[in-house]
């Protein structure tokens, strides 16, 4: 880890100053993410700015049209407040399904969205990576990749996005608010908060430098009834997903009204498939249905060398998903 | 009737655990400390252009970087060829220590350790055995290849036949505390605290390092946080954290990060195997052919006895049993429990497994029909052998006669259920080991031996032994291990410490009674007149006549008659000569019940019943636990363990706990324990086996068995991850 | 759980029958009147030896061999060094450290409070749990500068004067550790779990989570999925399984092992059905 200076902000105006003025300086919230990176020299801040004093950024609160998460609320304290586990029960599932209950009583909302990939090429400093050294190469393209995507990517990065809370706000229509260096407010939707790889891999996502995350807005929506987050991993807690889904159906009778299909461990963002959920719109709720669905989903799935399964897998999973959603005891 | 030996007790040193008091290697508080960072290498081979410290150096509180160039050279062992570090110029494997920072704090030693620059002359590497298997040739010394009857041509005459191959790739120890030391020298005295199963092997490699006799090596290992075979060998660690400190004058501590556990110690090897199996129509084997190879690295040969045990588990005329090596660019591979035994029983019990199908022959059935009644290696009857009451007393328990044959035949809604078994084997090895009493005239008694606890209950086990022979409640004993200063033990591995250090300990406790029996017949009204050592008996503080308690001396008031406040035996306990008319196993039968996800292929290992008979039960609340402990580790290496390298790099991809997987524990439910206790009074004079390997040897055959009856699909290449399921 | 048998008193007798050493050591253990009455009550219930308590005082022996003192001489830090203050088992402690320093590091190599344990140090193990303001984190991705004013419990600090916790004294009961190394993590995380269940909290496995009840007792499949982030290389789940539901619900569990008797061993071998085994046709 290197030297850094520390500072405690006391404002959101002083954090992103302070964040603003140094290239190299990073906003810490719970530090779950970060400091890993930090410890493994992946990242190398020369200014931490301590963002846990702000309060008030960790406030839950209803509004008129839904609800507003702080950025700096726990993901234990999201999945577990009254308001999301019944209006947005997707979202607390998704949540619980992310890490360990340790990292849940730290990680925050903000610093979830801003988590980085588990790539494994990613994390180790002797091998060439383009997301965190632009210009050394993709050692997974051609490597080990049976965790890597098979949507989205480029040639110069297969990374996945490694979360679970964001694929459920995916699905959710989740706004992300934002403070900028000038103190300006702005808001991103979620679907354009992450990015794909591309050419700059680099960038994970849309923020620009010293922009601090203050919330994640949530509209009123008709998916509580009708939603789970399915999570497929390697054993049986405290992993990251092969293949992750959140589902949402609202249904009007027997049909379905709207559609809600985001798939993780696919993508270098939460992949939502619109394909999915077009093929679901006006239909009735049966597994022929689901499968159709999955099928469209998976259409232009372009697997790697390892990671094939991930076609066949996120089909099942998708179907289970979304039976699961019509099972309303669980 | 014992009074301890084979009831159940905490664990003595529980509160030390519970309450965090229980130091381990890094944990000693030790002035003027300094902390090393290990800098590792890049390549997998090849050789240091040139290493540039001058950046390091400056950095804050860095007091020195040690590298080849400047680090001092341990004598040369040809008895010990493990790595040692910072020696030459040459890469040997990837992630190899290529310098050591030195500073006042971690924070600055690790910093520091980023600021190294190596420039290397690269050459090409091979990592993957599967490349290599060309090259292959016998261990040069060990075991090759053994051949019984005629292995060929009985299969090839065999009216029933299945051959296949396995794999298993490497696999990492992953104790939970990293290995660690903290070396400090006093002069030519060095003092290290040190993660180690075994205290004397430590100070016999730093004594040889250095060039100083062992005597002036001290060695303190109270308390182990988890080894499974990766703190047999010597490591690389302890002689470079005592070399810094040397040559820094302080006391210096080294601790692997993660990631170094991966390249740090040995590791699982990656094994190939083939068997062959064939039978007669009733399932009479005719021929075992069992062959493996495994990787080993450039620079030294490991062989992990995978074949070994074919030889031994079932009666079979015609049996060719072989292992060779391939020499990687990787470190050398170690133990890593049950070394070899599971491995070759995983291909083994699931050829077995095969065969039963081919046959349509109830899997356990199979078993019971080639039952071996003597050794069919060499003839010789078996010390005991409770197999045969496992298998039956497990199938019971487990409700085995509900099972339906058929592959996918049994299920639970979304879920496929499969019922698999396997055999499990280990040896009931001893090995000489030294114990000291010292019984003092207060009805209290210090036993020492310089034994290790790595986990297993050592430090309860030998208080009960010592209670139970001195006839002194446990609470009067006071056990302790882990440390030069005490006799000498051998290395707390292949599960013989209770058959080692446990008969030190009863001989101690005899030579103290017969101690004590001297000393009363020196009177000349003793009661114990003309009575033999082995005649009498302490109990509760009397020396008395096992066949006529009331003729007795009181030991305290003897003692005290002697002006003596203490007495102290010491007893080197070796293996009998009788053993070597006997073949000596332990045996286990091992039910599994898993439930496969019907779409998404993931394996939930729901219930295990394991039977064991490895003699005598000394703590069955401490030995339940080492069951459970094999099923956990059985479990990890069936459904999830893979260290993987892309050997492009050469290079481990996964060398941290979110990419390599352990068991959580939501991956564990149910485990049962049945002890089968065997009266067995040739191995030792406590009839005790081993056992803590013994539980997980037949476990991943077990699942990958039972995901087979779940699915219908024959995994022969762990790990069984959902993806191989779809 | 039936407190009597869990804490049988201790006559004085027993007490005082200890040697000088044992009174030492519990001295040590900062345990008086009745607190060591219920603690040696505990030891004795558990089965152990007080001269178990003897390990305890091991590294005492060891650090006589040099200055205990000079540990606390800290180096410098950077230049960049900060002042944290913080409450640390109850106790305000006020540290000067290099901003890198994390939680973990802070806690083992400055305070010496080493039962606190590095399994990975990034966060993928849980060895290192502790209780800060309530809650459980990894002290390994903690920045001791984020921790000014807050209130840290650890393994030291859990039984509070007063004998062990009863989670602790659950975990030795069920034999809930091996080696050790990951138990003060274990322990921390169970008893901050206790709290989650009291407030109702949900996890992954948690059915229907717009339905929200206070007070939860924890199925097996609850507690296994909740004690996730805590990992156990020997293995002991089924006994921190054990250990945590007896606490937290008071449920026992039945025990797990048994030596076969000459009875069943008599029964199976003589079942025919079982000697025999069953082809396909019979089934």
């Amino acid at each position: 880890m290197r030297p850094f200076k520390y500072a405690r902000a006391t404002s959101e105006a002083e954090a992103v100053q302070l964040v603003s003025a140094t290239p190299t300086a990073k906003f810490l919230a719970g530090g779950t993410n970060l400091l890993d990176l930090m410890k493994e020299d992946v990242e190398r801040p020369t200014q931490i700015v301590d963002l846990t004093r702000l309060s008030h950024l960790a406030q839950i609160r209803p509004t008129l049209n839904g609800i507003s998460i702080g950025a700096l609320a726990t993901n234990a304290q999201v999945a577990n407040h009254p308001l999301v586990r019944q209006n947005y029960p997707l979202l607390s599932r998704a949540i619980l399904a992310g890490a360990s209950a340790q990292i849940r009583n730290m990680a925050t909302v903000g610093g979830n969205l801003m988590q980085r990939t588990r790539c494994p090429y990613f994390y180790d400093t002797a091998m060439p990576c383009n997301k965190r050294e632009p210009g050394s190469g993709c050692a997974a393209f051609h490597g080990l990749n049976r965790m890597h995507a098979i949507f989205g990517y480029s040639d110069k990065c297969i990374a996945t996005y490694p979360g679970d809370m964001a694929n459920a706000l995916y699905a959710l229509d989740a706004t992300v608010k934002i403070r900028g260096a000038n103190g300006q407010e702005r808001t991103i939707p979620i679907r354009d908060f992450h990015r794909l790889p591309g050419d700059t891999p680099e960038q994970d996502n849309n923020l620009q430098h010293g922009e601090l995350i203050v919330a994640v807005e949530l509209a009123k929506n008709d998916f509580a009834k009708h939603s789970y987050y399915l999570k497929v991993r390697d054993r049986a807690s405290y992993a990251f997903a092969l293949v992750a889904v959140a589902a949402a159906l609202a249904l009007e009778g027997d049909r379905i009204k709207q559609a809600r299909v985001v798939l993780g461990g696919v993508a270098h963002k939460p992949w939502r498939s619109t394909e999915a959920e077009d093929a679901l719109v006006g239909k009735e709720a049966t597994e022929a249905n689901f499968r159709a669905a999955a099928e469209a989903a998976m259409k232009e799935a372009k697997p790697l060398a390892h990671n094939a399964y991930k076609v066949e897998l996120g089909k099942r999973a998708i179907v289970l998903a979304l039976q699961r959603a019509m099972d309303e005891t669980i | 009737m014992a009074r301890y030996i084979g009831k159940e007790m905490s664990r003595v040193e529980g509160i030390a655990k519970v309450t965090g008091r229980a130091k381990y290697a890094a944990e000693f508080r030790v002035p003027n400390l300094a902390y090393g960072f290990i800098v590792s290498s890049s390549i997998a081979k090849g050789t240091i252009k040139s290493i540039d410290t001058r950046e390091a150096e400056r950095a804050p509180g860095v007091i020195r970087v040690f590298t080849h160039l400047n680090a001092p050279k341990f004598r040369n062992d040809p008895q010990d060829r493990s790595f040692r570090a910072l020696q030459s110029d040459r890469i040997y494997f990837n992630m190899q220590p290529v310098a050591l920072v030195v500073a006042e704090t971690y924070e600055q030693a690790r910093y520091a350790s980023r600021l190294v620059k190596v420039d290397y002359n690269a050459e090409k590497h091979q990592t993957d055995t599967e490349a290599l298997l060309a090259s292959a040739r016998d261990p040069s010394h060990g075991r090759g290849t053994r051949v019984r009857g005629n292995p060929e041509v009985a299969l090839r005459e065999a009216p029933v036949k299945v051959e296949a191959e396995y794999r298993i790739p490497i696999e990492h120890h992953n104790p939970m505390e990293p290995h660690a030391a903290i070396a400090f020298w006093e002069g030519d005295r060095l003092t290290i605290f040190d993660k180690t199963q075994g205290v004397y092997e430590v100070r016999r490699h730093l004594a040889s390092s250095f060039g100083i006799p062992e005597e002036d090596v001290t060695v303190i290992s109270p308390f182990v946080g988890g080894a499974f075979g990766s703190a047999l060998r010597p490591n690389y660690y302890p002689t470079l954290t005592a070399m810094a400190a040397r040559e820094l004058k302080r006391p210096v501590k080294i601790v692997y990060t993660r990631t170094q556990m991966f390249a740090g110690h040995g590791y699982r090897p990656y094994t190939i195997q083939r068997v062959a199996l064939g039978a007669d129509r009733s399932g009479k084997l005719t021929a075992i052919i069992h062959e493996a190879v495994h990787n080993t690295s450039s620079f030294e040969e490991f062989d992990d006895n995978t074949t070994g045990f074919a030889r031994q588990v079932y009666a079979c005329p015609n049996l060719r049993a072989s292992l060779k090596i391939v020499s990687t660019d990787l470190h050398t591979p170690t133990w890593m429990r049950a070394p070899g035994a599971v491995s070759g029983m995983f291909a083994l019990e699931s050829a077995m497994d095969e065969l039963a199908y081919a046959l349509k022959i109830d899997p356990l059935q199979l078993r019971l029909i080639n039952y071996a009644e003597t050794d069919p290696e060499s003839g010789k009857p078996w010390s005991s052998k409770a197999l045969r009451e496992c298998y039956l007393l497990g199938a019971k328990k487990f409700g085995w006669e509900k099972r339906k044959f058929e592959p996918r035949s049994m299920r639970d809604g979304e879920w496929l259920i499969g019922w698999g078994m396997a055999t499990g084997v280990w040896g009931a090895f001893q090995a000489p080991a030294a114990a000291r009493i010292t019984l003092r005239a207060d009805g209290t008694a210090h036993v020492v031996s310089a034994t290790s606890d790595i986990g297993p209950g050592t430090y309860t086990a030998m208080t009960i032994i010592a209670a139970e022979f001195l006839g002194l409640k446990p609470e009067q004993i006071k056990f302790e291990l882990g440390d030069t200063r005490f006799p000498r033990a051998p290395l707390e591995g292949g599960s013989m410490t209770t058959a080692s250090v446990g008969s030190a300990v009863h001989g101690a406790a005899m030579a103290i009674v017969a101690r004590l029996l001297d000393l009363a017949n020196r009177n000349e009204d003793s009661p114990l007149k003309g009575a033999a050592a082995s005649d009498v008996e302490l109990l509760d503080g009397r020396l008395q006549l096992k066949s006529d308690p009331s003729r007795y001396v009181d030991a305290f008031d003897l003692m005290k008659r002697h002006n003596l406040n203490e007495i102290t035996e010491t007893f080197e306990a070796r293996p009998s000569r009788e053993r070597e008319d006997y073949a000596m196993l332990a045996h286990g039968a091992q039910f599994v019940e898993v439930k496969v996800h019907s779409e998404l292929g993931i394996v939930r290992v729901t219930r295990i019943v394991e039977v064991t008979a490895c003699g005598r039960i000394v703590n069955p609340k401490t030995a339940h636990s080492q069951e459970i402990g094999g099923v956990v580790w059985g479990i990890g290496m069936a459904l999830q363990e893979a260290t993987e390298v892309d050997h492009r790099y050469g290079r481990i991809v996964n060398p941290n706990l979110q990419h390599y997987h352990v068991p959580v524990n939501a991956d564990v439910l149910e485990v049962e324990t049945i002890f089968v206790e065997e009266d067995d009074k040739i191995v030792n004079p406590l009839g005790v086996k081993g056992m803590g390997e013994l539980g997980m040897v037949g476990i991943p055959a077990a699942i990958a068995n039972a995901v087979f009856h779940a699915t219908g699909k024959r995994i022969r290449e762990l790990p069984i991850t959902p993806d191989k399921l779809l | 759980m039936n407190d009597k048998n869990e804490h049988p008193s201790v006559n004085d007798g027993d007490l005082e029958s200890l040697s000088a050493d044992e009174e030492k050591l519990l001295d040590e253990l900062g345990l008086f009147g009745a607190a060591r009455r219920q603690f040696l009550g505990q030891t004795l219930a558990s089965g152990l030896g007080i001269f178990a308590l003897q390990l305890l005082a091991k590294e005492k022996a060891l650090a006589a061999m040099t200055s205990p003192d000079a540990v606390l001489a800290q180096n410098a830090a950077s230049g960049d060094a900060i002042q944290v203050t913080m409450r640390i088992n109850g106790s305000t402690q006020i540290l000067t450290v290099d901003p890198r320093t994390v939680l973990l590091d802070a806690l083992r190599e400055r305070l010496g409070l080493t039962g606190t344990k590095k399994g990975c140090d990034q966060g993928q193990c849980g060895a290192c749990t502790v209780i800060v303001d309530g809650r459980r984190v990894l002290s390994c991705l903690t920045l001791l500068a984020s921790c000014e004013g807050k209130e840290v419990t650890t393994i030291e600090g859990l039984a509070n004067g007063a004998g062990l916790h009863p989670m602790q004294a659950a975990f030795i009961k069920h034999d809930a550790f091996q080696c050790g190394y990951c138990t003060p993590g274990q322990i921390c995380s169970a008893v901050a779990l206790l709290r989650e269940a009291e407030a109702g909290e949900a996890s992954y496995v948690t059915r229907n989570l717009r339905t929200i009840t206070k007070d939860l007792e924890l199925s097996d499949e609850e507690i296994r999925e909740r004690m996730s982030g805590n990992l156990c290389r020997c293995g002991a789940y089924p006994g921190i399984v054990a250990a945590i539901r007896e606490v937290q619900s008071g449920r026992q569990t039945a025990q797990a092992w048994h030596f076969a008797t000459q009875e069943e061993i008599a029964a199976v071998m003589n079942d025919k059905l079982l000697r025999e085994g069953r082809s396909d046709e019979t089934v």
